[in-house]
């Protein structure tokens, strides 16, 4: 997994709550066995003006002129402004792949879906849990100037505002680490495997059933 | 000390708990499907990783199966969708890579995941379940810790057996009293969501209880854990009682004699302590629940089938207002308009949520002797497996599906998100029995109204959403 330390970005807007994985990445993108290629159809239904297609030219669809993420002053943004509950629905990862794809390091919102966080710091991305005012407050200050940045800092734990005003957030501790260092989960946890070993053979004499063979 | 469910779940699976407020859990049942496994096989591959014990693993093809006969019987090779057909493959390429157990797609046992699961036995009162797919809370109502995880946990159980998680808080939401006739488990999850909102369980773990959920099928119990989701929570669970061991008795892959005894004997304590703290608690009157009809794009925008749409009067803020605005365009509705003046266009009953033989009864009960209205364009019945599929024609539930003029398909995911050829076209308005009324989610424009079985059987029979009383008064309730 790539580091996530600091990451300096144009912020671009998603000013809904509740943004589901569906609407993040259509199902029909989630044939794919591949774990790369999905920037290109991140919000496919707001984004574009035609239906999607898997394996498409998306360079030669029609674009939506008022989706945010096709606007001039958004172009490169790097930090997703968002809304209450972010990536809440289904499970798959594909949503927070296409994040990584499309080029999006952090996600701002005043909430998260378990899920969509839990698959988002596993990729490398950061999501940024601020209160709903200082939400508001950005967004405010992102409409009001074009090339709006921001800086998140996961050394300091903080978003520094243009204003150098700098607003602090919380993350877990174990996954701030692995952020910071770029670790990866199994790697971690293998290094347990003699804990592992030891708890699985009283869990089989306690639950011997759990164990039986499955062959159909 | 007191403890809930949950905590009793959590504690025999735990690992070790760390000082950074991370825990390692061990997961009994890891079950696995075609779109969310492939990258994580790649993943193992490429690093060289085994599977820490084979057994656990259980795959079975269902988000993109195509649910025709025809298709079905000429085989993978003849599935006219390339791409579908690739990850179909590639799940059998892998199953077979890595001596995963894997049930066939023309199998009698396949089905959709979580069906299968608890059909087979597979799933058992007790275990941690885990499925690379978000509606994996359904195997709480086998009083198991069961949730959804994406790919790369996948990987990581297939590679170590376990998961890194942080303790889930416990919600519990107890719901009181009989339930009213023509009310399901669906309309209580509806109920619930409506009630808490969709981020309302976000970061808990649900147990429902209460005489409401105590009289509740396994199937019912399916039902609203799976929806517990769709409230936020990863996890719904349901204590075990009776209804639970009869359920799993003779199951294929459930214990049998002394081991059967020695599991009942762990499961019988699978409930909440008296006095057990809770950090979150709700009560809900089950008798005033009417039947529920998703009238926008979140499943929390649901109302009485007897009620209507809000209007922007009822809105608290600009944020909410904006969403109201949102969801009438896209669903093409008027904000105060009667939930029955809605028309559907199409009929889809099935899905993960509602797909189940005591689903299937329930509508053929409403549709008996009875036509589809002619302005439902189309119509829908697929059963979550081979085995529901075959105990229906047993029946006869398919003759009555078929002859009120309804398809009669073969078991899969289907048109709840449309990944295989069953879906909406841009417009097109569904009464369904799925889990998830998102923008798009059962095809590109298409409208989604959750409801119950009964509930999409009464829409397909009046062409409206009503009352299962209202659609059945020809011939008597039931006929």
């Amino acid at each position: 997994m790539k580091a996530f330390i600091t990451h300096q970005g144009l912020v671009a807007p998603m000013d809904r709550a509740n943004v589901d994985t569906d609407l993040m990445i259509p199902k029909q993108f989630l044939k794919s066995i591949k774990r790369s290629g999905f920037g290109p159809n991140l919000f496919d239904e707001l984004r574009y003006l035609d239906e999607g297609i898997p394996n498409a030219d998306n360079s030669q669809r029609p674009l939506n002129p008022d989706f945010p993420l096709n606007m001039p002053r958004y172009q490169g943004a790097s930090i997703l402004l968002a809304r209450e509950n972010f990536g809440c629905g289904s499970s798959r990862e594909h949503a927070a792949w296409a994040m990584d794809d499309f080029g999006f390091r952090a996600v701002i919102a005043p909430s998260f879906a378990d899920i969509f966080r839990s698959n988002a710091l596993k990729n490398g991305i950061l999501p940024v849990t601020l209160s709903s005012e200082q939400v508001d407050e950005l967004f405010e200050a992102l409409y009001a100037e074009a090339g709006y940045s921001l800086t998140v800092d996961l050394q300091a734990c903080t978003v520094s505002l243009p204003n150098d005003e700098a607003w602090s957030f919380e993350v877990d501790p174990f996954r701030r680490n692995c952020l910071l260092k770029g670790l990866d989960d199994i790697g971690i946890t293998l290094e347990r495997a003699d804990a592992i070993k030891a708890f699985e053979v009283q869990h089989r004499n306690r639950f011997p059933w759990v164990f039986e063979d499955i062959a159909l | 000390m007191a403890k809930t469910l949950y905590d009793k779940l959590w504690d025999a699976h735990l690992v070790e708990q760390r000082e950074d407020g991370t825990a390692l859990i061990y997961i009994d049942r890891h079950l696995l499907h075609e779109v969310t496994s492939p990258q994580a096989f790649e993943g193992l591959a490429i690093a060289e990783r085994g599977l820490w014990r084979r057994n656990a693993n259980l795959a079975v093809p269902d988000h993109n199966v195509s649910t025709l006969k025809k298709e079905r019987e000429a085989g993978l090779a003849a599935l006219p969708d390339v791409v579908s057909r690739v990850q179909l493959q590639t799940l059998d390429d892998n199953c077979e890579a890595f001596d995963v157990v894997e049930i066939p797609l023309n199998d009698v046992r396949q089905g959709i995941v979580h069906v299968m699961g608890p059909e087979q036995g597979a799933v058992l009162p007790g275990m941690t379940v885990v499925c690379g797919d978000s509606h994996t809370s359904t195997h709480g109502a086998a009083g198991a810790l069961a949730h959804g995880i994406g790919t790369s946990e996948v990987e990581h159980v297939l590679a170590t057996q376990c998961l890194i998680q942080k303790k889930m808080r416990n919600f519990r939401v107890e719901v009181t009293g009989k339930l009213g006739a023509g009310v399901t488990a669906k309309d209580i999850a509806l109920a619930i969501i409506g009630q808490i909102g969709t981020a309302g369980g976000t970061g808990f773990a649900i147990e429902f209880c209460g005489t409401a959920i105590r009289s509740l099928s396994m199937e019912g119990r399916m039902t609203l854990c799976n929806m517990a989701i769709e409230a936020g929570a990863r996890c719904g669970l349901v204590a075990v009682d009776d209804v639970t061991l009869d359920y799993f008795r003779g199951k294929p892959m459930a214990p049998d004699g002394a081991s059967w005894d020695a599991a009942e004997a762990w499961w019988r304590t699978l409930h909440s302590d008296d006095g057990a703290a809770f950090d979150r608690s709700i009560v809900i009157d089950g008798s005033a629940i009417e039947p529920h009809v998703t009238w926008g794009t979140s499943p929390e925008m649901v109302a009485s089938v007897y009620g209507r749409v809000p209007t922007m009067a009822d809105m608290p803020d600009e944020t909410a207002r904006i969403g109201l605005s949102r969801a009438l365009e896209y669903m093409g509705l008027t904000e105060g308009m009667a939930i029955s003046d809605i028309k559907p266009d199409a009929i889809f009953i099935g899905s993960c949520t509602n797909s189940r033989i005591e689903d299937l009864r329930a509508a053929a009960a409403v549709l008996k002797g009875r036509q589809v209205a002619p302005t439902i364009r189309k119509a829908l019945v697929v059963p979550g497996s081979g085995l529901v599929k075959a105990q229906a024609e047993a029946e006869g539930l398919d003759r009555i599906f078929i002859d009120a003029g309804m398809e009669w398909r073969e078991p899969g995911c289907s048109m709840c998100l449309a990944m295989n050829a069953d879906r909406l076209l841009p417009g097109e308005r569904c009464a369904s029995t799925s889990n998830r009324n998102f923008e798009g989610r059962q095809g590109s424009g298409g409208r989604t109204h959750l409801v119950s079985p009964a509930m999409a059987a009464a829409a397909a029979v009046t062409g409206r959403f009503a009352a299962v009383s209202e659609a059945t008064q020809d011939l008597g309730a039931g006929a």
